[in-house]
C-alpha cells in the first residue's frame, strides 16, 4: 500500500503544519501506508513549507518511519537479551521460516515485512513480538502459524 | 426449547454507532439462510466489556469473544463457527498479555509501585480514593512554588531516569532562569533492553505521574508540559491519553487548577524509534520535529531547553515519588535509603534467577538481598557469576561485591551505574566477552552518529569484540580495547557515547582472565562463543540411535545405526541440535 494524497492531508490537517508535527506527521503516514514514498516525503515538505531534504533527514533517522516498501502487516520482533534468553532463538526461525523470509524482508506477495525491534519492554512475557499495533507475548515456535493466519483469513 | 448456542451481542451505544444493528442483521439472516436460526438464541445485552472494539459479540458455550466486527463477518463466523464449529481467529479479541504484580517480598517496600495493578488506571476515581491530587491541592492552596522546592530537597529525591540529579536542584535552576515561557517534560523513552519499570507505572497508575509533573510544573512556573513516550509502548500511550482527558474533566489540568490560578496542560509526544532519544537533549529535538540528535550542554535545558525556553525535564519513575514526598513530607521519604542515595528503586529483574519480573527496593539494599532473597538465587542452582546493572551503559559487577548496597556512588565505584533499573542477573554459563559485545552491537547500532568517536569508535570495538569471540583474537586486543574506549568516552557528547564503553570496560576490569582465555588459549570458558567450541561425541557413550545424524541440520554427523558416531568439526555450525536431541548426553562441548 502506498500513500494517497487524501492520507496525506488527513494526516496533516491532524496534526497541523508546524515544523513540531513532522515526526509525528512521518510516523502516521508510515504506519497507515506501511512506507513512505520519496513522492509523499515531498508532499508532506511542500505542505510544511520545509526543504525536501530535511524532511528525508527525519524519515530516515526513526526505526519506525519506513521509506522501504513494506508487506501489508509488519512484525516487529524483540531481539533484546531477556527475550533471547527466554527462547526468542527458536521463534524467529519459526517466523523465518513459517514467511518464508529472513529479517529485514518482505514477502513476495507483500502480505508481510519481518523487522526486529528493539526492547519492547514487555521482558516478563518473553518472547515477544509486535505485529502492526498488537502485541504478542509467550510466544513459542508452535504458535507462529495461528497467530499469522488471524491476519490472512487463515491462508498464511 | 434448548439452543445449542447462545449469541450475545453488544447494544451499548458505541457499538450501534458503529452499526451493531446492522451486524445483528446479518447475523440473523445468515442464521435463518443456513437453516441453523432454531438452533442459536441471539440475545441484545449492555456492554460486553470492549465497546471501544465494537460492534461485538460472544458466543457460548465456548465463551469465544469477537471484536470489530462488520456484517460480513457475522455472516462468516455463523458459517464457520456456528455450522462448521470453527472459531474465526481472525476476529477474535486479544487479550493483552497479563503480566500480574505479584505480592512484595519482605524485603521490598512500595512507593512508586503502591496502586499499580490494584487500581484501575483508567478510573480517576480509583486513584482519588488512595489520596491521588491530595498532594496537588496541598502544593496549591497552601505551599509556596519554594517551599515545594524546599521539600523535595530535604526529601532527597535523585533522578530516577540514571544519573541521579538531585531532583530540587534541577527544579530550582528552572525556577530561578529567566523566561516568561517555560516548558515541563516527562521523560517516559525507556529504551533499555529488559527495563519496564516506567512501561508499568504509566500502564497501572498514571495519575501519579501526572500529579507530579502538575506539581513540579507549579514549582518551576510551567504552562505547558510534554510526556515524551515511545511508541514501542501502545497501551501505556492508551492509558496516558485517558488519564490526562479525565484529569481534564476533573479540573485536575488546565485553567485555574484547584481556583489556585494556576494554569498548566499536557501533551503527549510520541516517539518514533530511537533510543538516543531517552537522551533528555536529543528528546527535545524530537518534540521539536527534529533528528533526535543530543546537542552539547550547557546551556543545560533548565536554562535553555525546548525552543530555547527554560525546561525541566525528568523521568516517570521521578515524577512518581513527588506526590507522596509532598503529602507525607520529605523527611518521611528521607527515612529510607542511605546518607546519599534517598527513597526506593524499582528494578526489572531479568537473567538466570529464579523469580524475574519488577521490584521496589529501598536503596542501601545489598545486592545479594536483591539476587537470594528476592529473586531466589539462580536457576538451577547454578554458581552466580555477575550482574549487569544500568543497562547498555552500564556494567557487569561480580560476586566479591555482591555485598555492596545499591546505591548511586557506590556501584559507580565498581564500574556500573544505577542507570534506570535493568538488573540482569548472570550465572557460570554467561561468557562476559560475549555479554560485552552483545550490549556493544546494542550501542553501535543505536549511536546516532552525530559524534565521531561514538559513530566510529562503537563500530571498530564491536569488530575487535566480534575476532575475540570468533577466535581471531591478536595479542594487544584488550588494550586497544581499553585505548579505544578512553576516546568514545570523552569524545562523545552524550550519556549514550560516554557511556557506551562501560559494558567493555568492566568486564575487562573485572573478568580479565576470560578475554585472555578468548585471545591466548582460544577458549571460551563458559562455553559460548561459537568459534571456540567443537562439539564431541563420547565414543564410550554412543548408542549409535542415529538421531545426532538425523536432525543435523548441515549433515556434519556419519555414523551407522548401532555404531558410534562422528561429528566433523569443519562442517558443524555449532548449533548444538545434537545435544539437545542425545537420548544418553552422549554429545559434549569442549
Amino acid at each position: 500500500m502506498e500513500t494517497n494524497l487524501t492520507q496525506i492531508h488527513e494526516v496533516i490537517e491532524h496534526h497541523g503544519t508546524n515544523r513540531e508535527a513532522l515526526v509525528e506527521i512521518l510516523r502516521d503516514l508510515s504506519q497507515q501506508a506501511g512506507y513512505l514514498t520519496p513522492e509523499a516525503l515531498e508532499t508532506v515538505a511542500a505542505q510544511l513549507n520545509l526543504p525536501a531534504g530535511e524532511v528525508h533527514s527525519v524519515a530516515s533517522f526513526y526505526s519506525m518511519i519506513n521509506t522501504r516498501p513494506c508487506g501489508e502487516h509488519v512484525i516487529r520482533f524483540c531481539e533484546d537479551a531477556p527475550c533471547h534468553v527466554a527462547g526468542g532463538r527458536a521463534v524467529w526461525q519459526a517466523l523465518e521460516q513459517t514467511l518464508g523470509i529472513k529479517f529485514g524482508e518482505t514477502t513476495p506477495d507483500n502480505q508481510w515485512t519481518l523487522l526486529p525491534t528493539s526492547c519492547l519492554g514487555l521482558c516478563a512475557v518473553g518472547p515477544v513480538m509486535m505485529i502492526d499495533n498488537d502485541v504478542y507475548g509467550n510466544l513459542t515456535p508452535e504458535k507462529i502459524p495461528e497467530i499469522l493466519a488471524r491476519y490472512t483469513g487463515g491462508d498464511a | 426449547m434448548v439452543y445449542r448456542a447462545h449469541v450475545l451481542i453488544s447494544g451499548e451505544p458505541r457499538c450501534l454507532a458503529k452499526g451493531a444493528q446492522e451486524v445483528e442483521r446479518a447475523l440473523l439472516t445468515r442464521l435463518h439462510e443456513l437453516r441453523i436460526a432454531d438452533e442459536v438464541q441471539v440475545v441484545e445485552v449492555g456492554s460486553l466489556g470492549h465497546g471501544e472494539q465494537g460492534p461485538e459479540l460472544v458466543i457460548y458455550p465456548e465463551g469465544t469473544h469477537y471484536v470489530n466486527l462488520t456484517p460480513e463477518d457475522a455472516a462468516l463466523i455463523v458459517e464457520e463457527h456456528l455450522l462448521k464449529g470453527r472459531p474465526v481467529e481472525k476476529l477474535r479479541y486479544q487479550e493483552p498479555p497479563s503480566e500480574p504484580l505479584p505480592p512484595p517480598s519482605p524485603k521490598e517496600i512500595r512507593v512508586v509501585l503502591k496502586n499499580v495493578g490494584k487500581i484501575d488506571p483508567e478510573n480517576i476515581e480509583d486513584y482519588i480514593i488512595c489520596d491521588g491530587y491530595e498532594a496537588l491541592a496541598q502544593a496549591l492552596t497552601e505551599m509556596t512554588p519554594e517551599e515545594v522546592i524546599a521539600e523535595l530537597q530535604v526529601s532527597g529525591l535523585r533522578g530516577r531516569g540514571g544519573a541521579g540529579f538531585p531532583t530540587w536542584l534541577k527544579w530550582s535552576f528552572a525556577r530561578k532562569a529567566d523566561g516568561d515561557k517555560k516548558y515541563l517534560i516527562c521523560n517516559g523513552d525507556e529504551g533499555d533492553p529488559g527495563a519496564f519499570m516506567n512501561r508499568r507505572v504509566l500502564e497501572g497508575d498514571p495519575h501519579a505521574v501526572i500529579e507530579g509533573m502538575v506539581i513540579a510544573a507549579y514549582a518551576i512556573g510551567a504552562q505547558q508540559g510534554y510526556f515524551y513516550v515511545r511508541a514501542e509502548y501502545p497501551i501505556a500511550i492508551h492509558t496516558l491519553r485517558v488519564a490526562i482527558q479525565q484529569a481534564r474533566d476533573y479540573g485536575l489540568l488546565g485553567k485555574d487548577i484547584f481556583s489556585s490560578g494556576f494554569d498548566f496542560d499536557l501533551e503527549i509526544r510520541m516517539g518514533a524509534g530511537a533510543f538516543v532519544c531517552g537522551e533528555e537533549t536529543a528528546l527535545m529535538q524530537s518534540i521539536e520535529g527534529e533528528r533526535g540528535m543530543p546537542r552539547t550542554r550547557p546551556p543545560f535545558p533548565a536554562v535553555s531547553g525546548l525552543w530555547g525556553c527554560p525546561t525541566n525535564i525528568n523521568n516517570v519513575e521521578t515524577y512518581a515519588n513527588v506526590p507522596q514526598i509532598i503529602r507525607k513530607g520529605g523527611a518521611w521519604f528521607a527515612s529510607m535509603g542511605t546518607e546519599k542515595s534517598k527513597g526506593t528503586k524499582t528494578f526489572a529483574i531479568a537473567g538466570k534467577v529464579k523469580r524475574t519480573g519488577l521490584i521496589e527496593v529501598p536503596l542501601g539494599i545489598t545486592l545479594r538481598e536483591i539476587v537470594y532473597d528476592i529473586g531466589g538465587g539462580i536457576l538451577n542452582d547454578k554458581k552466580f557469576k555477575a550482574v549487569q546493572t544500568g543497562g547498555p551503559m552500564g556494567g557487569c559487577i561480580p560476586e566479591q561485591y555482591l555485598d555492596l548496597p545499591v546505591d548511586y556512588e557506590t556501584l559507580a565505584s565498581v564500574g556500573s551505574i544505577m542507570g534506570s533499573g535493568g538488573f540482569v542477573v548472570m550465572d557460570e554459563d554467561t561468557c562476559m566477552v560475549d555479554i560485552a559485545r552483545f550490549f556493544m552491537e546494542f550501542t553501535q547500532d543505536e549511536s546516532c552518529g552525530k559524534c565521531t568517536p561514538c559513530r566510529v569508535g562503537t563500530r571498530r570495538m564491536l569488530e575487535i569484540l566480534d575476532n575475540i569471540c570468533e577466535g581471531k583474537g591478536q595479542p594487544g586486543d584488550i588494550e586497544r580495547l581499553e585505548t579505544l574506549a578512553g576516546y568514545v568516552t570523552a569524545g562523545s557528547l552524550c550519556g549514550l557515547g560516554q557511556g557506551a564503553p562501560n559494558p567493555v570496560l568492566s568486564t575487562i576490569q573485572h573478568f580479565r582472565d576470560e578475554y585472555e582465555a578468548h585471545i591466548y588459549d582460544k577458549k571460551c570458558p563458559a562455553k559460548v562463543c561459537k568459534g571456540l567450541i567443537e562439539y564431541i561425541i563420547d565414543a564410550d557413550a554412543c548408542i549409535g540411535c542415529t538421531r545426532c545424524a538425523r536432525n543435523c541440520p548441515v549433515n556434519a554427523i556419519t555414523g551407522k545405526p548401532k555404531e558410534v558416531h562422528v561429528i566433523d568439526p569443519e562442517a558443524c555450525i555449532r548449533c548444538g541440535i545434537c545435544k539437545q536431541v542425545c537420548p544418553v548426553e552422549a554429545v559434549h562441548v569442549e
